[in-house]
């Protein structure tokens, strides 16, 4: 398991325990998460699973492609250096503790 | 919340993809237990509803339980058409719906190495891809003369025609399936075409396309147009019914229209939603649509269909593909092949209410970014 916490916009906070190879995504919606709506089911192809990662966090995810990269052009929020989709950040040992933001509105 | 099948509400786009390959139902989930109950919301699967009383305001339930409402919503979708064809019922033929149809596949999948694929259209070419993936060798038999005719301008047809030979895919368009030839135990095992020739498989997926499930609402008297037929507000023939989805026909324009989208589904029960909770606005969402196969991500904004005029912009090098569609020299819709930076900006040029003309883009050289710019509104 990987304990994450959820960030919202008003600035509450919750922390979940995410198993493992699982997408942020998936954790959210798996833990009743408001803020992420996920509405293409993790291909990268709706942009409603927009995260600011916590700058401690950043440069440990593993690189965004293409595709990411472009879809985030166009996230309803404003993107920030520290925007990802959710979707495409599996947990990890690594990533213990993460830390995201959510964006004011997805859609 | 009814509904007939098993277990909670999950998302269905990853059944012929990314489920295929990895499995993890639970990942599908749409939300945990937990939140439905946290949200005051009663989930009763396995639950199909046999009928429903517009006058009484209730609903009865297969085993006979009667329930009433102030409001009911109807989110019945569709289910695959059936072919009538000798041997369609083995049991290694298949439909893809459900998480349960995807999960006897997978099971299936491990001792097949021969596919035939009954249909080139969104599903059939995403399982095709994803078990070329498997190391599968899949056949896909189209009765059209293109890949996914009914949903995609010519151009795009093209491109994944090419792109699933390239990787080793046989196609066969304008053929058909006659029969599907079972062994003494009742299994199949090859497929007869309208060609003559015979296709050895061990698993044979029909993806020729959904029939709207409409019984319901039929029986109870409300009005059926190709789908349940609604008003701008997705509100039925019936005061205090409404409905959403793939099963539903809704106006725009002087026409009628009915998708079988993700984003239609939700954009209509989100209209829905505000309706109930006192914000009456007419659903006037733009359609968008996606495909991811194999490598290869198309993306749909607008409805290509309307479309009088194609201008296609292809990059053999990169493999990116857009095409315009217009309709009176306006933008109608844009269709992308692994370009989503574009796709997203389509969906907010087309969105912007004045439409971006055919003129307009000659002038930007076709890109939609710098559009966008120009017509883009706080």
């Amino acid at each position: 398991m990987t304990s994450v916490t959820f960030r919202s916009h008003d600035g509450s906070t919750v922390q979940v325990n995410g198993e493992l190879g699982v997408s942020l995504m998936q954790t959210a919606l798996s833990n009743g998460i408001d803020g992420i709506v996920g509405e293409c089911g993790g291909s990268a192809m709706c942009a409603t699973c927009h995260v600011y990662v916590d700058e401690a966090f950043v440069n440990l995810l593993p690189p965004m492609n293409d595709v990411e990269n472009e879809m985030l052009e166009c996230t309803v929020s404003t993107r920030r250096a520290s925007s990802r989709l959710s979707c495409q950040i599996r947990l990890s040992r690594e990533l213990e503790g993460l830390v995201v933001e959510l964006p004011e509105t997805q859609a | 919340m009814f509904g007939d099948e098993a277990g909670l509400p999950y998302q269905r786009p990853p059944l012929s993809k990314t489920f295929l390959k990895e499995g993890h139902p639970e990942r599908l989930l749409f939300r945990n237990a937990d939140f439905f109950a946290a949200n005051g919301i009663e989930i009763q699967s396995n639950t199909p509803i046999a009928s429903v009383s517009p006058s009484e305001r209730s609903v009865t339930t297969e085993r006979g339980n009667t329930y009433h409402f102030d409001h009911l919503v109807l989110a019945t979708g569709t289910r695959n058409r059936q072919l009538p064809i000798p041997g369609f019922n083995a049991p290694n033929v298949f439909g893809m719906r459900t998480l349960e149809d995807a999960s006897r596949i997978r099971d299936r999948l491990e001792m097949t190495s021969e596919i035939v694929v009954i249909g080139g259209g969104f599903i059939g070419l995403e399982f095709t891809a994803a078990a070329k993936q498997l190391g599968k060798k899949p056949t896909v038999v189209e009765a059209q003369d293109r890949l996914m005719a009914r949903a995609v301008s010519e151009p795009v047809s093209e491109f994944f025609l090419a792109a699933h030979r390239r990787n080793g895919v046989d196609i066969r368009l304008r053929q058909t399936v006659l029969a599907v030839e079972t062994d003494s135990s009742g299994n199949a095992f090859a497929v007869r075409l309208s060609t003559g020739e015979r296709v050895f498989s061990d698993l044979i997926l029909v993806a020729a396309g959904v029939v709207p499930n409409c019984e319901l609402a039929y029986a109870a008297g409300l009005k059926i147009e190709n789908g349940i037929a609604v008003d701008r507000t997705m509100l039925t023939s019936a005061p205090n019914i409404s409905a959403v989805g793939d099963c539903v026909s809704f106006p725009l324009g002087d026409r009628r229209l009915r998708l079988e989208s993700v984003q239609n589904a939700a954009d209509q029960a989100r209209c829905v939603a505000r309706r109930l909770t006192g914000a009456v606005e007419p659903y006037d969402k733009l359609p968008w649509f996606w495909s991811d196969q194999g490598a290869d991500k198309l993306q749909i904004a607008g409805l290509i269909e309307h479309a009088d005029k194609l201008v296609a912009k292809r990059d053999d090098e990169t493999g990116r593909l857009t095409v315009f569609g217009f309709s009176a020299e306006r933008l109608c819709a844009v269709e992308t092949v692994n370009r989503p930076g574009d796709h997203m900006a389509a969906r907010k040029v087309l969105s912007a209410s004045d439409g971006i003309m055919l003129a307009d883009l000659e002038a930007s050289h076709y890109r939609l970014k710098e559009v966008f710019r120009t017509v883009a509104r706080p």
